[in-house]
């Protein structure tokens, strides 16, 4: 029976979605009450799956496609992870993006693709091999496209274009390097430590290149510099796209591949002795200082929270590349964390738009009295981006910095300090505007907020608190992510 | 008489009944598509128990007789034929009204002219597919050469009427070069059948021979730079005759080019060599012509002649049965794929003109008409050409880079991968102006109405889309061959 | 020998002649004329091949008989489609 979970729980959305595509226009209950229905279903699946995995189950399923490709679906410790964070977080803005769009236009369209793009994140967290993972990868470059475009403006459709570009482009270096690999390994199934075997010795150029093939072709989803172009443009997206897609689906499937290429396929001694893991540090290392550069520059507020995620989210791949347990133990639970902190920041900010029209970071003089629930989980998101203590992102970025003193490098810490300075340079202005001045006297009042837009975004600063205080409960992000990591390093 | 001749015989005569009656011609058409593709899905199952299997007509062998072959890749192709056919057949009878610009007054007698052509069309691919030998070959190209220019010239107006007579003129070049090919190859060895090329091929004089006749089926196939006749032709027509030309005819040439180079054995690399490069030319060349097309059927068209580039080269990397590495069934594969889509995507476009009333890509974001189901079978078909996952393009492009990974040929990769890119670019241009809204939007704005050609369209997209996964199925037919 | 070679040069003369005014003449009748000097230049060729020492080979004979029927047939239909087009050019 639960040899089935993995295949439900990616109908739920999968199977729903082309229903949603169909549904008239006009016919908003129903459709409000399919998209709910389906997200709590899939959460529920989603438990019921974890109980199973906890309890050592791994549920593995396989469809042959053409002799040596396999569609492979397989739920494992670190699946179940991902997984997770995508059915919490659908659910969650689901509801707000129901609010947000009501009296909106393509509301069908935008529902059936919204379904499609989880239903990828889902396929690719339970992808068991590289193929599985190209399919859903690509799926969801597809699915978020008309995403993007959703507004139909002229910026809009540029923004989309060169989403389009990155992505695509980005696709075609990891199907060229997928291919390679597979001629070169035969099937690459995910197994903790990889499965080069000897290879590393024998075709190591070869390796070299499909790494840097692999690498670029999910780093571009994962907006590593300099492939992070697409990510800032693509703000243009209405607000529920950007929470959930740019900083947390999209972006973290990115991060998530690259987790899985250096775990999974290459295993990190393979890594290692391919002299890949210094560079690909530095490239992370890189990206988190530029991206916190460029979010001090923006006025805008998503172009600055846009920025600060190019930046974030390499430090779940500084994580990866620096080898020891506690750095993959910080990278693997800064996914989980900086997840719920994005969304709380992405959805505060377009409940400023909505209901003050305020878009800038020069406008949020006294928000915080104009809306009080949401300046607060925006504040509770910024102060965990820093790092305070005892919020979420102090947690993952203490791992971190433990991990590189592990790996004999110190001069993570320095990085780490240096970016946390940066986050609180382009972050706290914005709470001492927000809570310590004046609200403009005609203030631009936009339309009300309704429980749907304003209790989501309470709800996940709800658990970024409840992610930093309750770290060491059994289950925790921490305490999961250091079960999964002692997969790989024992 | 066994049915594999059947397959033969019963569109070519159910053509006759269709044209004598052209009261009842559209039951003549229906019934007998239908039949047909019965009958090529028992013999596809037959061939997967029993092997490949052969006639001789009259019981004359070759090498002066007519041997019809039907293996694997023959049931393939019969398959795709008769399939597509009897979705597009299905189309076709539910089509009310041609575009607009149709300069003919007499539309009922041009629509009971369809469905002849369209069954003669059937019979002589059928006819081809099943071809032992070469001069048969050569016959059923004529057949198929004066139908197919049928089906362009049905609507009647000035541009297919020019398109038809180049088409005819660029087929009958082509026909004549294969006539002097076949001429050179009895010249040569005395012998014309499919399973005496190996001996041409060992031969100068047999390699002339053969190179006319690839040449001869390049102009048919519209293989670049001989491609000049067809854009016109595929984009004049109406979407029927269009779909039915871009998606099933070319691929008889290049289904008699795969023939060749399967049996030709090591002495035709070179022919093959200049294949590849022309396939990859035509890529290129079509991607460009598509991306500055301003016209969406001309925009489809050239969309054809990068493909059937991309089939082409894969051919010609392909190497011969002996190498095993099974890239002349990328190939096949490619053909069936580009099948499905083109013809999902003809019939798109059909069905957007119609509501449109006309088919400028610039005029494609509309005010008062929202996108309905036609965009969506176009977009679904386009992620199918573009060669994305699942589909069965997918598949086709994996195996091919697969083979040509494991040789160190990286610049047919390259190239492979350019060709992709230049389809998402210009296929996105016309998927992204259907999305356009916002600001255009009125506020009355409405979704077009479902009609049968959305059906069709989304089925013949949807199962390009999913074909992908269910690849194990033809290749495992492929590999049934006539050894 | 000599009849051959003036077979073989005769044919390609014709089967060249043709090919180039096929290429440079936009004009339908000239097109189609060019088109049977083709089929003729080729007829020719193939019948000089099928001179043996002895008999004449029957089988290219019958490819020439085909080959004309199906040249006679396209010829009509491409006569025919050009006096369409010429029609609908003066109405």
């Amino acid at each position: 029976m639960s040899e089935f979970l993995p295949i439900a729980i990616l109908m739920t959305s999968l199977g729903v979605a082309p229903l949603i595509l169909m549904m008239p226009e006009h016919a908003s209950r129903l459709r409000t009450t399919v998209n709910l229905a389906a997200a709590i279903l899939k959460l529920a699946l989603v438990f019921w799956l974890t109980a199973v995995v906890v309890q050592g189950g791994s549920p593995d399923l396989r469809f042959t496609v053409v002799p040596g490709l396999d569609l492979h679906l397989q739920a494992n410790a670190l699946s179940v992870l991902f997984l997770a964070l995508s059915a919490v977080l659908w659910l969650i803005t689901t509801v707000y993006a129901i609010g947000y769009l009501e009296n909106g236009v393509d509301r069908s369209r935008f529902f059936g693709f919204f379904t499609l793009c989880v239903a990828s994140t889902v396929g690719i967290a339970m992808a068991g091999n590289l193929f599985t993972f190209l399919i859903f990868f690509e799926l969801l470059t597809l699915a978020t496209w008309p995403l993007v475009v959703h507004r139909g403006t002229a910026e809009a459709h540029r923004a989309g274009r060169i989403y389009l570009a990155y992505t695509l482009g980005g696709g075609l270096a990891l199907t060229v390097g997928t291919i390679w690999l597979y001629a070169l390994a035969g099937e690459v199934t995910f197994t903790p430590r990889g499965v080069l075997g000897d290879l590393a010795q024998t075709d190591s150029i070869a390796l070299i290149a499909i790494f840097v093939l692999l690498i670029a072709g999910v780093g571009v989803k994962a907006a590593l510099v300099p492939l992070h172009g697409w990510l800032p443009l693509s703000m243009v997206a209405p607000a529920p796209v950007s929470a959930l897609l740019h900083a947390v689906a999209v972006v973290k499937a990115g991060a998530f591949g690259i987790m899985r290429i250096v775990y999974d396929v290459f295993g990190i001694e393979s890594v290692q002795d391919l002299g890949l893991a210094t560079p690909l540090a530095l490239l992370a290392a890189i990206t988190i200082i530029w991206g916190s550069v460029c979010a001090l520059r923006q006025d805008d507020l998503k172009k600055r929270l846009a920025y600060s995620t190019v930046s974030q989210v390499s430090y779940i791949t500084l994580g990866v590349a620096l080898i020891s347990p506690l750095a993959a133990i910080g990278g693997l639970t800064h996914l989980i964390h900086q997840g719920i902190m994005k969304i709380t920041l992405f959805l505060a900010a377009g409940n400023f738009a909505e209901g003050h029209k305020v878009k800038t970071v020069s406008g949020m003089n006294g928000m915080g009295r104009l809306m009080p629930i949401s300046m607060f989980a925006f504040t509770i998101g910024a102060l965990g981006m820093i790092g305070v203590p005892p919020l979420a992102g102090f947690l993952s970025k203490w791992y971190l910095g433990a991990g590189g003193l592990e790996a004999g490098q110190p001069a993570v810490i320095a990085l780490l300090a240096g970016s946390s300075m940066l986050n609180a340079a382009y972050f706290l202005p914005i709470l001492y505007r927000a809570w310590f001045l004046d609200p403009p006297k005609d203030a631009p009042v936009g339309r009300n907020l309704g429980w749907m837009l304003v209790l989501p975004p309470a709800l996940t600063a709800a658990l970024i608190v409840a992610a930093g205080l309750f770290a060491n409960a059994p289950f925790s992000p921490l305490g999961w992510t250091r079960f999964v990591v002692s997969l790989e390093y024992l | 008489m066994s049915d594999i001749s059947l397959l033969v015989l019963l569109p070519l005569l159910a053509a006759v009944g269709a044209a004598t009656t052209p009261r009842t011609s559209g039951i003549w058409g229906l019934t007998a598509t239908a039949l047909t593709a019965t009958l090529a899905v028992w013999l596809t199952l037959d061939v997967f128990q029993d092997g490949a299997r052969y006639i001789a007509i009259s019981g004359w062998v070759a090498p002066l007789g007519i041997v019809l072959v039907a293996d694997g890749l023959a049931a393939l192709m019969l398959l795709m034929t008769s399939g597509v056919g009897v979705i597009v057949a299905i189309q076709a009878a539910s089509w009310g009204v041609f575009p607009s610009s149709c300069a003919s007054k007499d539309a009922e007698s041009l629509r009971a002219g369809f469905w002849p052509m369209w069954l003669a069309t059937l019979g002589a691919m059928n006819a081809l597919f099943l071809s032992g030998d070469l001069f048969n070959i050569y016959v059923a190209f004529e057949i198929l050469g004066l139908t197919a220019v049928g089906l362009t010239a049905l609507s009647g107006t000035r541009s297919a009427l020019r398109a038809a007579f180049d088409y005819l003129s660029a087929g009958l070049a082509g026909s004549l070069l294969l006539l002097l090919g076949v001429a050179l190859a009895y010249g040569a060895i005395g012998r014309v059948d499919l399973a005496a090329v190996p001996m041409l091929a060992d031969t100068i004089a047999g390699r002339i021979a053969l190179a006319f006749i690839v040449a001869g089926l390049a102009v048919k196939a519209a293989l670049f730079p001989l491609h000049f006749w067809m854009p016109e032709a595929h984009s004049s027509a109406t979407p029927v005759a269009s779909a039915l030309l871009s998606a099933l005819v070319v691929k008889g040439a290049l289904y008699v080019i795969l023939r060749i180079s399967i049996e030709g054995g090591a002495g035709m690399e070179a022919l093959r060599f200049a294949l590849a490069v022309m396939g990859a030319a035509a890529m290129l060349w079509g991607a460009w012509g598509a991306l500055r097309a301003t016209r969406l059927k001309l925009l489809v068209a050239q969309s054809t002649v990068a493909q059937i580039g991309l089939i082409t080269l894969a051919i010609g990397v392909a190497g011969d049965n002996l190498q095993q590495n099974g890239l002349w069934q990328a190939a096949a594969l490619l053909m069936l794929s580009h099948a499905l889509a083109k013809a999902a995507m003809f019939i798109a476009v059909g069905r957007i003109a119609e509501e449109l009333g006309h088919d400028r890509i610039s005029g494609l974001n509309r005010k008062e008409l929202r996108p309905g189901a036609a965009e969506f079978a176009f977009a679904i078909a386009s992620v199918s050409l573009i060669g994305l996952p699942p589909t069965a393009g997918f598949i086709g492009k994996w195996i091919l880079i697969d083979g040509l990974i494991a040789r160190d040929a990286w610049i047919w990769v390259a190239l492979i991968l350019i060709g992709t890119a230049l389809s998402a670019a210009y296929l996105s241009r016309v998927v992204s102006r259907c999305l356009r809204g916002g600001p255009h939007v009125a506020a009355n704005a409405h979704h077009p109405a479902w009609r049968i050609g959305d059906i069709t369209a989304l089925g013949l997209a949807t199962s390009a889309l999913v074909l992908g996964l269910a690849s194990a199925l033809p290749l495992g037919l492929l590999e049934i061959t006539a050894k | 020998m000599t009849s051959e070679l003036i077979y073989i040069c005769a044919g390609s003369g014709l089967v060249g002649l043709a090919f180039y005014r096929l290429a440079t003449c936009r004009d339908m009748l000239l097109r189609v004329l060019s088109l049977n000097v083709l089929a003729v230049g080729i007829a020719i060729l193939f019948l000089a091949s099928a001179r043996d020492a002895g008999m004449t080979d029957a089988v290219p004979q019958a490819f020439v008989l085909t080959g004309i029927v199906v040249l006679v047939a396209v010829t009509a239909a491409l006569l025919a489609l050009a006096e369409q087009i010429d029609r609908q050019r003066d109405e």
